[in-house]
């Protein structure tokens, strides 16, 4: 059996079960933010947190395969722009800067609440790219640093 | 009681040589705070600790694991203790005077916050309170902090970087 990255067998087997139940935990948080208790806040550090355990089982270049340091740094500066979009936007149509412009929807129902769910995911992007960044700068700072390697920025 | 483990937690984490140690008597801090929080039915806030508790936990082991830090003695000098008596007692005393022209616990006399209680679902259409205060009535606030923590985002990867670094 050779070597591999990260942890051992019993990790790696655990890991696969569940990041994807942490994962979809993290979108339902987001989603259902305006619902119940939550918020794109609590699940973008969730979503990170998701990568942050595959990084921990199977070393970085697993977790980079699925999401590149392009997608990260494009997620943190998209959800920070469609924040401020949606703030111009009810500038634009409503005339005052952040209004709810929307149609509120059923209350207690998925879709409802107008830009309040925008707003959620905006910031579950932001947030959670932003978290996983600093994550990968600081914890893997001295192992790059020792070997040499690593990319240029992250 | 839960307070009093944070504070013995505090107390803890201040005063171990071995770094991890530390680390985990600040997680028990923080474990005690989410309860708190829960206990005094704020679960917004107590879900919210409870996930960056636990990211900054494993930031802080994996980046202290292993790492020598150099530990400095401290002498204690009078001078110093004198002082933090004085502050303790100082801030004791002006805050048990600030408390004490508090409302009582939970007694509503806030006008603004009864308002937003009234007005919250007619207007936004959510359900969760807090989400209508934090994204729609105060979003201006929300935005402050979105850029609060992409400049410490930049920060934190402008110090790290390894890139046009003098070595």
């Amino acid at each position: 059996m050779k070597q591999e990255k990260g942890m051992t067998l019993i990790v790696k087997r655990i890991t696969k079960v569940t990041v994807s139940l942490i994962f979809l935990f993290g979108v339902y948080i987001v989603l259902h933010g305006h619902l119940t208790p939550g918020g794109g806040f609590a699940g973008g550090v969730i979503i990170a947190l998701s990568f942050i355990h595959l990084v921990l089982a199977f070393g970085k270049e697993a977790a980079l395969k699925r999401i590149t340091d392009t997608v990260i740094s494009v997620s943190e500066s998209v959800g920070g722009l469609l924040f401020w979009g949606i703030a111009l936007l009810g500038l634009v149509f409503a005339g005052t800067y952040f209004l709810n412009f929307l149609p509120k929807g059923e209350p207690f129902t998925l879709f409802s609440s107008g830009t309040i769910v925008l707003c959620n995911i905006a910031i579950f992007l932001k947030v959670g790219a932003g978290l996983f960044a600093i994550f990968l700068a600081l914890a893997l700072f001295r192992i790059t640093d020792d070997k040499q390697e690593g990319r240029n920025g992250l | 009681m839960i307070i009093v483990l944070m504070i013995a937690g505090a107390i803890v984490a201040m005063e171990l040589e071995d770094l991890l140690s530390s680390i985990i008597a600040l997680g028990a801090v923080g474990i005690g705070l989410t309860l708190e929080f829960l206990l005094l039915r704020a679960p917004d806030l107590a879900i919210t600790q409870l996930v960056v508790e636990i990211l900054s936990l494993i930031i802080l082991i994996r980046a202290t694991v292993g790492a020598k830090v150099p530990q400095e003695k401290i002498k204690a000098r009078v001078g110093y203790f004198a002082f933090a008596v004085l502050f303790v007692v100082v801030f004791l005393v002006f805050s048990y005077r600030a408390l004490g022209a508090l409302p009582e616990f939970g007694a509503p006399i806030m006008k603004i916050g009864a308002q937003y209680i009234r007005d919250a679902l007619t207007r936004t259409g959510a359900a969760n309170i807090v989400s209508a205060v934090i994204l729609d009535f105060r979003a201006y606030d929300t935005l402050g902090e979105a850029t609060v923590l992409f400049t410490s985002v930049i920060g934190v990867l402008a110090i790290l970087r390894k890139a046009g670094r003098k070595q």
